[in-house]
């Protein structure tokens, strides 16, 4: 029994990291259409520019601040540098982009921080605090609740907010929230800066666990891109679900299957979703007018 | 007499394998040769996938995989010839392909794109961590392929880079004859309308789910032979070959020199491969330099830099 709990907590734990992912990727997604491979970049900046200011002499948390706004700036600078001159382009070449975007990134991190790999001390000390056998670390409680904030906080934003609707009738349809005077360009510009935000708050959590180097982005990429599939790409509700559902499920692989294997649960559940629920969990069926 | 585009790009290609050996300042160019013509091989199919029926694989890697440690395993463990071997990988490539492609390809949109991720990545897994089959990330040796002596003997005494030099160039340009065949066929000729519009496509009684299926397994069987023939040149493999930046480098060999053109193909891959052989000296900047030529090309040069620069011909010529 301790042992199921344990294997659950630490799934919850990266599932958490998953779903920061999966809603970075969602939120492009609605806004431009496009599936952005670099997101895990953004989740590698995050980790990496706080080690950068920490080591520097910053306090954690002002390191922690400056390495998500930067971030935020380079979402937006890729926006406009990369993805906005190539708007029209089939979606091909805008996957390519953003592929090509994560390489470059990988390969700038590379020359900037060097290969080694870095980390950070814990928000809240090392000890682990122990639940009915089994034990969590203070700074897995700090990337759940993280997680859960930031959904609450989105949740917000596009409901409560007039910026945040403005967003969702982009989403729905770029024309006609342009004809009713909405700032398109600039909720694009909003999209990727949230997007790379939060990307770079899942690294700024995660890293005192995982540690982090230049090359870690890929492997968040392709797990937050399946969570985001699990639940249904688009949806910000399906994106956490996914997250912590792909983290339990990986968690569960490593515990009793294989720990070789456990990378293999998100892509297995990719295809599976695919033979059977195309939609994801929370996806609304498609319709196309021809 | 006119040359249609298909001989002219034929004709290009045997004068240009035949005749570039003379301006190899040496041996070593043999082998980079054989290399863009591997990866042209595996071009050539997602030209087909991509181009004509405009579906995306992000895990053509994984195919190339297959074909590669069949030729390793295959004749070590069930005695197979390393020729017949290039057959199993093909076949095993073609099936997977078909399992995989079937239920996705009946879906609209990009979905292939993440179930071939998916399904690459769940191969160099297997490559990766089945080390008592394939000894694991070290990489496995591979058998002789055995027609070098076989030509030797019959008088024809090759070095082995200028023989991989040769054979890859001919099967490359198999390959590529093959593909403009299909381009010209009923099912060219369907795919090229499937991807102008896939509706208008199905209201005249095509089988859109069924041609792309056809695209993709093909495509999966040009990668498979890509895989055992660097397999087989190299006589060692690791499980590299199928990993998911080997899909990106494919994709972005095709997108590079134009998807829709097989000669485009040709020049994308031959590009990306001295790419590096040029950076060796900047090593340290070559995912920077190879990201940045993705973002540049696809913003500036969005058919390709072949297909572009044709235009630009054509259009001065009028």
């Amino acid at each position: 029994m301790s042992e199921l709990l344990q294997f659950l907590l630490s799934g919850v734990t990266v599932g958490a990291v998953y779903a920061l992912v999966a809603l970075g990727f969602t939120i492009i997604y609605n806004a431009s259409d496009v599936v952005n491979f670099a997101q895990g970049e953004f989740v590698m900046l995050g980790g990496m520019i706080t080690v950068m200011a920490y080591t520097a002499g910053a306090p954690l948390p002002l390191a922690a601040l400056a390495a998500v706004l930067a971030t935020a700036a380079l979402g937006v600078a890729m926006n406009k540098l990369a993805i906005e001159p190539a708007r029209g382009a089939p979606v091909v070449s805008l996957v390519i982009i953003t592929i090509g975007a994560s390489i470059f990134i990988r390969g700038a991190a590379q020359l900037v921080f060097g290969k080694q790999i870095h980390t950070f001390p814990a928000f809240s000390g090392d000890d682990p605090i122990r639940i009915l056998g089994a034990t969590i670390l203070p700074q897995s409680l700090w990337v759940i609740a993280g997680s859960v904030a930031v959904f609450v906080g989105l949740w917000l934003f596009f409901t409560r907010t007039l910026l945040g609707r403005a967003v969702l009738a982009t989403s729905n349809n770029r024309l006609a929230a342009q004809l009713v005077g909405i700032n398109t360009p600039f909720v694009m510009t909003l999209s990727f800066a949230m997007s790379a935000g939060i990307g770079a708050l899942a690294g700024v959590l995660v890293t005192p666990i995982t540690m982090t180097s230049y090359d870690v982005g890929l492997a968040f990429a392709l797990k937050g891109f399946a969570a985001a599939m699990l639940g249904g790409m688009g949806n910000p509700k399906g994106a956490l679900v996914g997250g912590f559902l792909l983290g339990v499920l990986e968690g569960l692989t490593a515990g009793y299957i294989s720990s070789q294997y456990k990378d293999a649960a998100a892509f297995i559940v990719i295809l599976a979703v695919l033979f059977f629920l195309p939609q994801g969990l929370f996806g609304r069926k498609s319709t196309d007018r021809v | 007499m006119r040359l249609t585009p298909k001989s002219a790009t034929l004709l290009a290609l045997v004068v240009l394998i035949a005749l570039a050996p003379v301006f190899f300042p040496s041996g070593f160019y043999y082998r980079v040769g054989a290399l863009i013509f591997v990866n042209a091989l595996a071009v050539t199919g997602i030209v087909i996938l991509t181009g004509w029926a405009g579906q995306i694989s992000l895990g053509h890697a994984g195919f190339a995989g297959i074909g590669a440690y069949a030729c390793a395993l295959a004749p070590v463990h069930w005695g197979i010839h390393p020729a017949l071997a290039v057959l199993l990988g093909a076949a095993v490539s073609a099936v997977l392909a078909w399992l995989v492609g079937r239920p996705i390809l009946r879906l609209k949109g990009y979905y292939l794109a993440v179930a071939s991720l998916g399904m690459g990545i769940l191969i160099s897994m297997v490559l990766n961590n089945e080390r008592e089959l394939t000894r694991g990330p070290d990489g496995i040796e591979v058998p002789e392929l055995g027609l070098r002596a076989v030509l030797k003997d019959a008088g024809l005494d090759l070095s082995n880079g200028q023989f991989w030099y040769f054979f890859c160039g001919i099967v490359l340009i198999l390959g590529a004859w093959l593909a403009l065949n299909l381009r010209d066929s009923a099912t060219g000729r369907a795919l090229r309308a499937l991807h102008g519009s896939e509706v208008a496509a199905r209201t005249v009684g095509m089988d859109v789910a069924k041609l792309k299926l056809q695209a993709f397994v093909i495509s999966a069987v040009y990668a498979s032979v890509s895989g055992s023939l660097l397999a087989l040149q190299n006589k060692f493999i690791t499980p590299d070959v199928a990993g998911f930046m080997h899909s990106v480098e494919m994709v972005t060999m095709a997108v590079l020199g134009g998807v829709g053109s097989v000669a485009g193909a040709i020049f994308g891959a031959a590009v990306l491969t001295l790419l590096p052989q040029v950076l060796t000296v900047f090593a340290e900047y070559e995912q920077l330099v190879l990201g940045l030529v993705m973002v540049l090309v696809m913003i500036f040069l969005r058919e390709g830099v072949v297909p572009s620069i044709l235009r630009k011909i054509r259009g001065s010529g009028e």
